[in-house]
Protein backbone atom coordinates (compact mmCIF):
# COMPACT_ATOMS: atom_id res chain seq x y z
CA UNK A 1 0.00 0.00 0.00
CA UNK A 2 1.39 3.36 -1.00
CA UNK A 3 1.29 6.33 1.36
CA UNK A 4 -1.42 7.86 -0.77
CA UNK A 5 -3.56 4.75 -0.61
CA UNK A 6 -3.18 4.60 3.13
CA UNK A 7 -4.16 8.26 3.37
CA UNK A 8 -7.28 7.70 1.29
CA UNK A 9 -8.13 4.54 3.19
CA UNK A 10 -7.89 6.42 6.47
CA UNK A 11 -9.60 9.70 5.69
CA UNK A 12 -11.90 8.80 2.82
CA UNK A 13 -12.77 5.22 3.56
CA UNK A 14 -15.61 4.31 1.22
CA UNK A 15 -17.15 1.61 3.40
CA UNK A 16 -17.15 3.75 6.50
CA UNK A 17 -18.51 6.72 4.59
CA UNK A 18 -21.34 4.73 3.07
CA UNK A 19 -22.23 3.30 6.45
CA UNK A 20 -22.42 6.62 8.26
CA UNK A 21 -23.79 8.79 5.45
CA UNK A 22 -27.39 8.58 6.77
CA UNK A 23 -26.19 9.73 10.21
CA UNK A 24 -24.33 12.68 8.74
CA UNK A 25 -27.38 13.60 6.65
CA UNK A 26 -29.67 13.53 9.66
CA UNK A 27 -27.07 15.64 11.47
CA UNK A 28 -27.27 18.09 8.60
CA UNK A 29 -31.02 18.36 8.99
CA UNK A 30 -30.61 19.14 12.69
CA UNK A 31 -27.91 21.72 11.93
CA UNK A 32 -30.10 23.37 9.31
CA UNK A 33 -33.06 23.49 11.67
CA UNK A 34 -30.90 25.01 14.39
CA UNK A 35 -29.26 27.49 12.03
CA UNK A 36 -32.52 28.72 10.55
CA UNK A 37 -34.07 29.17 13.99
CA UNK A 38 -30.98 30.96 15.31
CA UNK A 39 -30.71 33.31 12.34
CA UNK A 40 -34.40 34.25 12.31
CA UNK A 41 -34.83 34.75 16.04
CA UNK A 42 -31.34 36.14 16.69
CA UNK A 43 -31.40 38.74 13.91
CA UNK A 44 -35.06 39.54 14.58
CA UNK A 45 -34.41 40.16 18.26
CA UNK A 46 -31.23 42.12 17.50
CA UNK A 47 -33.06 44.39 15.07
CA UNK A 48 -35.93 44.84 17.52
CA UNK A 49 -33.50 45.85 20.29
CA UNK A 50 -31.75 48.32 17.97
CA UNK A 51 -35.08 49.87 17.00
CA UNK A 52 -36.13 50.15 20.65
CA UNK A 53 -32.75 51.69 21.42
CA UNK A 54 -33.33 54.37 18.79
CA UNK A 55 -36.33 55.60 20.79
CA UNK A 56 -33.72 56.89 23.26
CA UNK A 57 -35.54 55.91 26.46
CA UNK A 58 -32.73 56.07 29.00
CA UNK A 59 -33.44 53.20 31.44
CA UNK A 60 -34.45 50.94 28.58
CA UNK A 61 -31.22 51.70 26.75
CA UNK A 62 -29.12 50.92 29.82
CA UNK A 63 -30.87 47.59 30.05
CA UNK A 64 -30.28 46.87 26.36
CA UNK A 65 -26.61 47.81 26.59
CA UNK A 66 -26.21 45.59 29.67
CA UNK A 67 -27.83 42.58 27.98
CA UNK A 68 -25.87 43.10 24.80
CA UNK A 69 -22.54 43.44 26.58
CA UNK A 70 -23.30 40.40 28.71
CA UNK A 71 -23.98 38.10 25.78
CA UNK A 72 -21.09 39.44 23.79
CA UNK A 73 -18.70 38.81 26.67
CA UNK A 74 -19.76 35.28 27.63
CA UNK A 75 -18.42 32.38 25.55
CA UNK A 76 -21.36 30.68 23.78
CA UNK A 77 -20.40 27.33 25.30
CA UNK A 78 -20.80 28.77 28.79
CA UNK A 79 -24.26 30.06 27.92
CA UNK A 80 -25.30 26.69 26.52
CA UNK A 81 -24.08 24.89 29.62
CA UNK A 82 -25.75 27.41 31.94
CA UNK A 83 -29.09 27.08 30.17
CA UNK A 84 -28.96 23.30 29.86
CA UNK A 85 -27.56 22.41 33.26
CA UNK A 86 -28.32 25.55 35.26
CA UNK A 87 -31.90 26.48 34.45
CA UNK A 88 -33.37 23.17 35.66
CA UNK A 89 -32.51 24.41 39.18
CA UNK A 90 -34.92 27.26 38.49
CA UNK A 91 -37.52 24.68 37.43
CA UNK A 92 -36.98 25.45 33.78
CA UNK A 93 -35.57 22.68 31.71
CA UNK A 94 -34.86 22.79 28.04
CA UNK A 95 -33.70 20.07 25.69
CA UNK A 96 -30.17 20.25 24.32
CA UNK A 97 -31.62 21.44 21.02
CA UNK A 98 -33.57 24.29 22.60
CA UNK A 99 -30.65 25.21 24.87
CA UNK A 100 -28.32 25.47 21.89
CA UNK A 101 -30.86 27.43 19.88
CA UNK A 102 -31.58 29.91 22.71
CA UNK A 103 -27.91 30.40 23.57
CA UNK A 104 -26.73 31.10 20.06
CA UNK A 105 -29.80 33.21 19.28
CA UNK A 106 -29.01 35.36 22.33
CA UNK A 107 -25.39 35.73 21.21
CA UNK A 108 -26.45 36.61 17.66
CA UNK A 109 -29.03 39.03 19.06
CA UNK A 110 -26.34 40.79 21.07
CA UNK A 111 -23.84 41.09 18.23
CA UNK A 112 -26.42 42.00 15.60
CA UNK A 113 -27.98 44.64 17.85
CA UNK A 114 -24.61 46.37 18.01
CA UNK A 115 -24.20 46.12 14.24
CA UNK A 116 -27.74 47.34 13.49
CA UNK A 117 -27.29 50.15 15.99
CA UNK A 118 -23.99 51.22 14.45
CA UNK A 119 -25.72 51.24 11.05
CA UNK A 120 -28.61 53.35 12.32
CA UNK A 121 -26.36 55.92 13.98
CA UNK A 122 -24.10 56.14 10.95
CA UNK A 123 -26.93 57.53 8.81
CA UNK A 124 -26.39 61.25 8.48
CA UNK A 125 -28.51 63.54 10.65
CA UNK A 126 -29.55 65.43 7.53
CA UNK A 127 -31.51 62.38 6.38
CA UNK A 128 -33.64 62.50 9.53
CA UNK A 129 -34.13 66.24 9.14
CA UNK A 130 -35.11 66.12 5.48
CA UNK A 131 -37.63 63.39 6.16
CA UNK A 132 -39.07 64.93 9.32
CA UNK A 133 -39.31 68.34 7.60
CA UNK A 134 -41.63 66.83 5.00
CA UNK A 135 -43.88 65.55 7.77
CA UNK A 136 -42.84 61.93 8.13
CA UNK A 137 -43.07 60.72 11.72
CA UNK A 138 -40.14 59.30 13.68
CA UNK A 139 -41.23 55.75 12.91
CA UNK A 140 -41.87 56.42 9.22
CA UNK A 141 -38.47 58.06 8.91
CA UNK A 142 -36.79 55.15 10.65
CA UNK A 143 -38.47 52.56 8.44
CA UNK A 144 -38.42 54.31 5.06
CA UNK A 145 -35.31 56.47 5.16
CA UNK A 146 -32.87 55.41 7.87
CA UNK A 147 -33.20 51.64 8.08
CA UNK A 148 -32.73 50.93 4.36
CA UNK A 149 -29.49 52.91 4.44
CA UNK A 150 -28.40 51.37 7.73
CA UNK A 151 -29.04 47.81 6.52
CA UNK A 152 -26.86 48.32 3.50
CA UNK A 153 -23.93 49.17 5.75
CA UNK A 154 -24.65 46.31 8.10
CA UNK A 155 -24.80 43.50 5.55
CA UNK A 156 -21.07 42.66 5.41
CA UNK A 157 -20.40 42.60 9.19
CA UNK A 158 -23.76 40.99 9.80
CA UNK A 159 -23.18 38.07 7.45
CA UNK A 160 -19.75 37.46 8.94
CA UNK A 161 -21.17 37.37 12.46
CA UNK A 162 -24.16 35.30 11.45
CA UNK A 163 -22.00 32.67 9.79
CA UNK A 164 -19.54 32.56 12.69
CA UNK A 165 -22.28 32.19 15.28
CA UNK A 166 -24.29 29.69 13.25
CA UNK A 167 -21.22 27.47 13.00
CA UNK A 168 -21.39 27.43 16.79
CA UNK A 169 -24.22 24.91 16.42
CA UNK A 170 -21.36 22.39 16.68
CA UNK A 171 -21.25 23.28 20.38
CA UNK A 172 -24.58 21.49 20.68
CA UNK A 173 -22.61 18.20 20.90
CA UNK A 174 -21.85 18.95 24.55
CA UNK A 175 -25.55 18.84 25.38
CA UNK A 176 -26.17 15.80 23.19
CA UNK A 177 -27.59 17.51 20.14
CA UNK A 178 -27.19 15.20 17.18
CA UNK A 179 -26.08 17.85 14.70
CA UNK A 180 -23.34 17.34 12.09
CA UNK A 181 -20.32 17.36 14.35
CA UNK A 182 -22.03 15.22 16.99
CA UNK A 183 -22.97 12.59 14.41
CA UNK A 184 -19.52 12.73 12.86
CA UNK A 185 -17.61 12.30 16.09
CA UNK A 186 -19.74 9.45 17.37
CA UNK A 187 -19.38 7.77 13.98
CA UNK A 188 -15.66 8.33 14.21
CA UNK A 189 -15.36 6.67 17.59
CA UNK A 190 -17.59 3.78 16.53
CA UNK A 191 -15.62 3.12 13.35
CA UNK A 192 -12.15 3.96 14.64
CA UNK A 193 -11.76 5.95 11.43
CA UNK A 194 -11.73 9.72 10.78
CA UNK A 195 -13.63 9.52 7.48
CA UNK A 196 -16.94 10.62 9.08
CA UNK A 197 -15.21 13.79 10.18
CA UNK A 198 -14.31 14.49 6.54
CA UNK A 199 -17.94 13.97 5.65
CA UNK A 200 -18.88 16.38 8.40
CA UNK A 201 -16.46 18.94 6.99
CA UNK A 202 -17.99 18.46 3.55
CA UNK A 203 -21.45 18.88 5.05
CA UNK A 204 -20.46 22.22 6.58
CA UNK A 205 -19.09 23.36 3.22
CA UNK A 206 -22.28 22.34 1.45
CA UNK A 207 -24.30 24.29 4.02
CA UNK A 208 -22.26 27.42 4.39
CA UNK A 209 -20.74 28.07 0.97
CA UNK A 210 -24.12 28.98 -0.57
CA UNK A 211 -24.73 31.31 2.37
CA UNK A 212 -21.43 33.09 1.76
CA UNK A 213 -22.22 33.42 -1.95
CA UNK A 214 -25.70 34.70 -1.18
CA UNK A 215 -24.26 37.26 1.21
CA UNK A 216 -21.96 38.54 -1.50
CA UNK A 217 -24.93 38.89 -3.84
CA UNK A 218 -26.86 40.84 -1.23
CA UNK A 219 -23.92 43.18 -0.69
CA UNK A 220 -23.81 43.94 -4.39
CA UNK A 221 -27.55 44.42 -4.61
CA UNK A 222 -27.56 46.96 -1.79
CA UNK A 223 -24.56 48.93 -3.00
CA UNK A 224 -26.06 51.92 -4.78
CA UNK A 225 -23.94 54.65 -6.22
CA UNK A 226 -23.26 57.47 -3.78
CA UNK B 1 -48.66 96.31 6.26
CA UNK B 2 -52.25 95.30 5.75
CA UNK B 3 -51.50 91.88 4.34
CA UNK B 4 -51.88 89.18 6.97
CA UNK B 5 -48.60 87.54 7.92
CA UNK B 6 -48.21 83.88 7.10
CA UNK B 7 -45.27 83.46 9.45
CA UNK B 8 -45.47 85.20 12.80
CA UNK B 9 -42.62 84.39 15.17
CA UNK B 10 -42.35 86.34 18.39
CA UNK B 11 -39.69 86.63 21.05
CA UNK B 12 -37.92 83.43 20.01
CA UNK B 13 -35.22 82.38 22.43
CA UNK B 14 -33.06 79.33 21.96
CA UNK B 15 -30.47 77.98 24.36
CA UNK B 16 -28.08 75.12 23.66
CA UNK B 17 -27.03 74.35 27.21
CA UNK B 18 -25.27 77.48 28.39
CA UNK B 19 -25.13 78.91 24.88
CA UNK B 20 -27.77 81.56 24.22
CA UNK B 21 -28.16 81.36 20.44
CA UNK B 22 -31.41 83.25 19.77
CA UNK B 23 -32.03 86.17 22.07
CA UNK B 24 -35.58 87.23 21.35
CA UNK B 25 -36.15 87.25 17.60
CA UNK B 26 -39.36 88.61 16.09
CA UNK B 27 -40.04 87.78 12.47
CA UNK B 28 -43.20 88.40 10.50
CA UNK B 29 -43.45 87.38 6.90
CA UNK B 30 -46.32 88.38 4.65
CA UNK B 31 -47.89 86.11 2.09
CA UNK B 32 -45.88 86.01 -1.17
CA UNK B 33 -43.01 87.84 0.47
CA UNK B 34 -39.38 86.80 -0.06
CA UNK B 35 -37.34 87.52 3.04
CA UNK B 36 -33.60 87.24 2.74
CA UNK B 37 -31.61 86.59 5.92
CA UNK B 38 -27.93 87.48 6.19
CA UNK B 39 -25.47 87.57 9.04
CA UNK B 40 -22.12 86.33 10.21
CA UNK B 41 -21.42 82.68 10.85
CA UNK B 42 -22.85 81.59 14.18
CA UNK B 43 -25.34 84.46 14.38
CA UNK B 44 -28.25 82.01 14.59
CA UNK B 45 -29.71 82.09 11.05
CA UNK B 46 -29.99 78.32 10.68
CA UNK B 47 -31.27 77.93 14.20
CA UNK B 48 -34.01 80.47 13.51
CA UNK B 49 -35.14 78.65 10.34
CA UNK B 50 -35.05 75.32 12.14
CA UNK B 51 -37.19 76.71 14.95
CA UNK B 52 -39.85 77.76 12.46
CA UNK B 53 -40.65 74.15 11.52
CA UNK B 54 -39.62 72.87 14.95
CA UNK B 55 -36.67 70.83 13.80
CA UNK B 56 -35.24 72.72 16.74
CA UNK B 57 -37.37 73.26 19.83
CA UNK B 58 -37.33 76.96 20.80
CA UNK B 59 -36.69 77.59 24.51
CA UNK B 60 -39.44 80.21 24.56
CA UNK B 61 -41.52 82.40 22.28
CA UNK B 62 -44.41 81.80 19.94
CA UNK B 63 -44.55 80.72 16.32
CA UNK B 64 -47.65 80.77 14.15
CA UNK B 65 -47.41 79.56 10.58
CA UNK B 66 -50.43 79.78 8.31
CA UNK B 67 -52.65 80.07 11.35
CA UNK B 68 -51.18 77.02 13.07
CA UNK B 69 -49.62 77.46 16.50
CA UNK B 70 -46.43 75.48 15.92
CA UNK B 71 -45.49 75.29 19.60
CA UNK B 72 -48.87 74.11 20.87
CA UNK B 73 -48.41 70.52 22.07
CA UNK B 74 -51.81 69.68 20.60
CA UNK B 75 -50.66 70.66 17.11
CA UNK B 76 -50.04 67.68 14.83
CA UNK B 77 -46.50 68.67 13.97
CA UNK B 78 -46.16 66.17 11.13
CA UNK B 79 -49.23 67.58 9.49
CA UNK B 80 -48.09 71.15 10.03
CA UNK B 81 -44.66 70.48 8.56
CA UNK B 82 -46.18 69.61 5.19
CA UNK B 83 -47.03 73.28 4.86
CA UNK B 84 -43.46 74.38 5.49
CA UNK B 85 -40.95 73.24 2.91
CA UNK B 86 -37.29 73.16 3.83
CA UNK B 87 -34.23 73.06 1.60
CA UNK B 88 -30.85 72.28 3.12
CA UNK B 89 -27.32 73.25 2.23
CA UNK B 90 -26.35 69.59 1.81
CA UNK B 91 -29.50 68.62 -0.18
CA UNK B 92 -30.11 65.58 2.03
CA UNK B 93 -31.66 63.51 -0.73
CA UNK B 94 -32.34 59.87 0.13
CA UNK B 95 -29.49 58.04 -1.63
CA UNK B 96 -31.34 54.73 -1.86
CA UNK B 97 -34.23 56.15 -3.87
CA UNK B 98 -34.63 57.61 -7.33
CA UNK B 99 -35.40 61.30 -7.79
CA UNK B 100 -39.07 60.39 -8.16
CA UNK B 101 -38.89 58.20 -5.06
CA UNK B 102 -37.46 61.12 -3.10
CA UNK B 103 -40.23 63.42 -4.25
CA UNK B 104 -43.10 60.97 -3.70
CA UNK B 105 -42.19 59.53 -0.29
CA UNK B 106 -43.98 62.18 1.78
CA UNK B 107 -46.82 62.39 -0.76
CA UNK B 108 -47.54 58.73 -0.12
CA UNK B 109 -46.72 58.48 3.58
CA UNK B 110 -47.94 61.83 4.87
CA UNK B 111 -50.35 63.25 2.32
CA UNK B 112 -51.88 59.79 1.86
CA UNK B 113 -51.80 59.77 -1.95
CA UNK B 114 -51.97 56.54 -3.90
CA UNK B 115 -48.79 55.55 -5.68
CA UNK B 116 -50.21 56.55 -9.06
CA UNK B 117 -51.37 59.92 -7.80
CA UNK B 118 -48.09 60.52 -5.97
CA UNK B 119 -46.14 59.66 -9.13
CA UNK B 120 -48.22 62.10 -11.15
CA UNK B 121 -47.69 64.91 -8.63
CA UNK B 122 -44.03 63.98 -8.22
CA UNK B 123 -43.40 64.13 -11.96
CA UNK B 124 -45.14 67.49 -12.13
CA UNK B 125 -42.87 68.79 -9.33
CA UNK B 126 -39.76 67.49 -11.11
CA UNK B 127 -40.99 69.16 -14.28
CA UNK B 128 -41.23 72.47 -12.43
CA UNK B 129 -37.55 72.28 -11.47
CA UNK B 130 -36.58 71.25 -14.99
CA UNK B 131 -35.74 67.62 -14.20
CA UNK B 132 -38.61 65.71 -15.76
CA UNK B 133 -36.06 63.58 -17.63
CA UNK B 134 -34.16 62.65 -14.46
CA UNK B 135 -36.96 61.05 -12.47
CA UNK B 136 -35.41 57.57 -12.50
CA UNK B 137 -31.89 58.72 -11.60
CA UNK B 138 -30.55 58.21 -8.10
CA UNK B 139 -28.92 61.14 -6.29
CA UNK B 140 -25.49 59.66 -6.96
CA UNK B 141 -26.13 60.02 -10.68
CA UNK B 142 -27.05 63.70 -10.45
CA UNK B 143 -24.92 66.84 -10.21
CA UNK B 144 -25.07 68.95 -7.07
CA UNK B 145 -27.29 71.50 -8.77
CA UNK B 146 -29.65 68.79 -9.98
CA UNK B 147 -29.73 67.22 -6.52
CA UNK B 148 -30.69 70.52 -4.95
CA UNK B 149 -33.44 70.99 -7.52
CA UNK B 150 -34.79 67.51 -6.69
CA UNK B 151 -34.73 68.57 -3.04
CA UNK B 152 -36.76 71.65 -3.95
CA UNK B 153 -39.17 69.45 -5.91
CA UNK B 154 -39.50 67.18 -2.86
CA UNK B 155 -40.71 70.18 -0.88
CA UNK B 156 -42.95 71.85 -3.44
CA UNK B 157 -44.69 68.59 -4.31
CA UNK B 158 -46.42 68.91 -0.92
CA UNK B 159 -47.69 72.37 -1.91
CA UNK B 160 -46.28 74.16 1.11
CA UNK B 161 -47.44 77.62 2.10
CA UNK B 162 -43.91 78.71 3.03
CA UNK B 163 -40.47 77.57 1.94
CA UNK B 164 -37.35 77.82 4.07
CA UNK B 165 -33.95 77.77 2.34
CA UNK B 166 -30.80 77.35 4.41
CA UNK B 167 -27.83 78.28 2.21
CA UNK B 168 -29.23 76.32 -0.74
CA UNK B 169 -26.30 77.12 -3.04
CA UNK B 170 -23.36 77.14 -0.61
CA UNK B 171 -22.33 73.55 -1.33
CA UNK B 172 -22.47 73.98 -5.11
CA UNK B 173 -19.75 74.58 -7.65
CA UNK B 174 -20.09 78.17 -8.93
CA UNK B 175 -21.27 77.09 -12.37
CA UNK B 176 -24.19 75.15 -10.85
CA UNK B 177 -25.47 77.94 -8.60
CA UNK B 178 -27.37 79.65 -11.42
CA UNK B 179 -29.69 76.73 -12.14
CA UNK B 180 -30.82 76.55 -8.52
CA UNK B 181 -31.33 80.32 -8.23
CA UNK B 182 -33.33 80.13 -11.47
CA UNK B 183 -35.70 77.62 -9.89
CA UNK B 184 -35.99 79.77 -6.77
CA UNK B 185 -36.80 82.78 -8.92
CA UNK B 186 -39.55 80.91 -10.74
CA UNK B 187 -40.96 79.76 -7.40
CA UNK B 188 -41.07 83.34 -6.31
CA UNK B 189 -42.85 84.31 -9.53
CA UNK B 190 -45.48 81.68 -8.77
CA UNK B 191 -46.18 83.48 -5.50
CA UNK B 192 -44.42 81.24 -2.99
CA UNK B 193 -43.61 82.79 0.37
CA UNK B 194 -39.91 82.26 0.99
CA UNK B 195 -37.38 82.77 3.76
CA UNK B 196 -33.87 82.43 2.37
CA UNK B 197 -30.58 82.31 4.26
CA UNK B 198 -27.84 82.81 1.69
CA UNK B 199 -24.76 84.72 0.66
CA UNK B 200 -26.01 85.27 -2.89
CA UNK B 201 -26.22 89.05 -2.68
CA UNK B 202 -27.05 89.44 -6.37
CA UNK B 203 -30.11 87.25 -5.88
CA UNK B 204 -31.05 89.26 -2.79
CA UNK B 205 -30.86 92.52 -4.71
CA UNK B 206 -33.15 91.53 -7.53
CA UNK B 207 -35.46 89.00 -5.91
CA UNK B 208 -35.84 89.85 -2.21
CA UNK B 209 -38.60 92.05 -0.83
CA UNK B 210 -36.80 92.46 2.44
CA UNK B 211 -33.34 91.79 3.80
CA UNK B 212 -32.92 90.87 7.46
CA UNK B 213 -29.51 91.23 9.07
CA UNK B 214 -28.85 89.04 12.11
CA UNK B 215 -25.95 89.20 14.49
CA UNK B 216 -25.34 87.44 17.77
CA UNK B 217 -28.83 85.96 18.05
CA UNK B 218 -30.75 89.12 17.25
CA UNK B 219 -32.18 90.87 14.21
CA UNK B 220 -30.06 94.02 14.06
CA UNK B 221 -31.90 95.69 11.21
CA UNK B 222 -34.11 94.96 8.24
CA UNK B 223 -35.45 96.73 5.18
CA UNK B 224 -35.59 96.81 1.40
CA UNK B 225 -32.46 95.32 -0.22
CA UNK B 226 -31.25 98.64 -1.65
CA UNK B 227 -31.64 100.30 1.71
CA UNK B 228 -29.74 97.61 3.64
CA UNK B 229 -27.00 97.23 1.06
CA UNK B 230 -26.45 100.92 0.26
CA UNK B 231 -27.38 102.66 3.50
CA UNK B 232 -27.13 100.30 6.44
CA UNK B 233 -28.02 102.04 9.69
CA UNK B 234 -25.70 99.98 11.86
CA UNK B 235 -21.93 99.64 11.85
CA UNK B 236 -22.16 95.88 12.25
CA UNK B 237 -24.32 95.63 9.13
CA UNK B 238 -21.96 97.86 7.18
CA UNK B 239 -18.94 95.83 8.29
CA UNK B 240 -20.62 92.56 7.34
CA UNK B 241 -21.75 93.76 3.92
CA UNK B 242 -18.33 95.25 3.23
CA UNK B 243 -16.76 91.90 4.08
CA UNK B 244 -19.13 89.92 1.87
CA UNK B 245 -18.62 92.21 -1.11
CA UNK B 246 -14.85 92.01 -0.88
CA UNK B 247 -15.02 88.26 -1.39
N1 LIG C 1 -27.37 71.42 18.03
C1 LIG C 1 -26.56 72.37 18.54
N2 LIG C 1 -25.95 72.19 19.74
C2 LIG C 1 -25.14 73.13 20.26
N3 LIG C 1 -24.88 74.30 19.68
C3 LIG C 1 -25.45 74.55 18.49
C4 LIG C 1 -26.31 73.60 17.85
N4 LIG C 1 -26.73 74.12 16.67
C5 LIG C 1 -26.15 75.34 16.58
N5 LIG C 1 -25.37 75.60 17.66
C6 LIG C 1 -24.63 76.84 17.92
O1 LIG C 1 -25.50 77.91 17.79
C7 LIG C 1 -24.87 79.00 17.19
C8 LIG C 1 -25.68 79.47 15.98
O2 LIG C 1 -25.63 78.46 15.01
P1 LIG C 1 -26.36 78.59 13.61
O3 LIG C 1 -26.08 77.34 12.89
O4 LIG C 1 -27.77 78.97 13.82
O5 LIG C 1 -25.56 79.80 12.96
P2 LIG C 1 -25.63 80.34 11.48
O6 LIG C 1 -25.95 81.77 11.59
O7 LIG C 1 -26.53 79.50 10.67
O8 LIG C 1 -24.13 80.17 11.01
P3 LIG C 1 -23.54 79.71 9.58
O9 LIG C 1 -23.52 80.95 8.72
O10 LIG C 1 -22.15 79.27 9.92
O11 LIG C 1 -24.39 78.63 9.07
C9 LIG C 1 -23.47 78.57 16.84
O12 LIG C 1 -22.60 79.02 17.85
C10 LIG C 1 -23.55 77.08 16.88
O13 LIG C 1 -22.33 76.51 17.27
MG1 LIG D 1 -26.25 78.12 9.09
Amino acid sequence: MSTWDRFVDTFFNGKVMAKYLPDILSGMVVTIELAVLIVITGLGAGLALALIRSLAIRPLNWLIIFIVDLFRALPPLVIIVLIYFGLPYADLSFSGFVSTWLSLALVLMAFSEEIFWAGITSVHKGQWEASRSTGLSFGQTLMNVVLPQALRLTIPPLTNRTIAITKGTALGTVVAVTEILGEASSAMSNSYNPSPLMMGAAAYLVLFLPVVVLARRLERKFAWKR
Amino acid sequence: MATPSIVDARAIHKHFGALHVLKGVDLKVAERELVFVIGPSGSGKSTLLRCLNRLEEPSSGSIVVDGIDMLDPRTDINHARQRIGMVFQSFNLYPHMTALGNVTLALRKVAGKSRAEADRLGRAALERVGLADRSEHTPGQLSGGQQQRVAIARSIALEPRVMLFDEPTSALDPELVGSVLEVMRSLRMSGMTMIVVSHEMGFARNAADRVVFMDDGLIVEQGAPAEIFEHPAHDRTRAFIGQIQRH
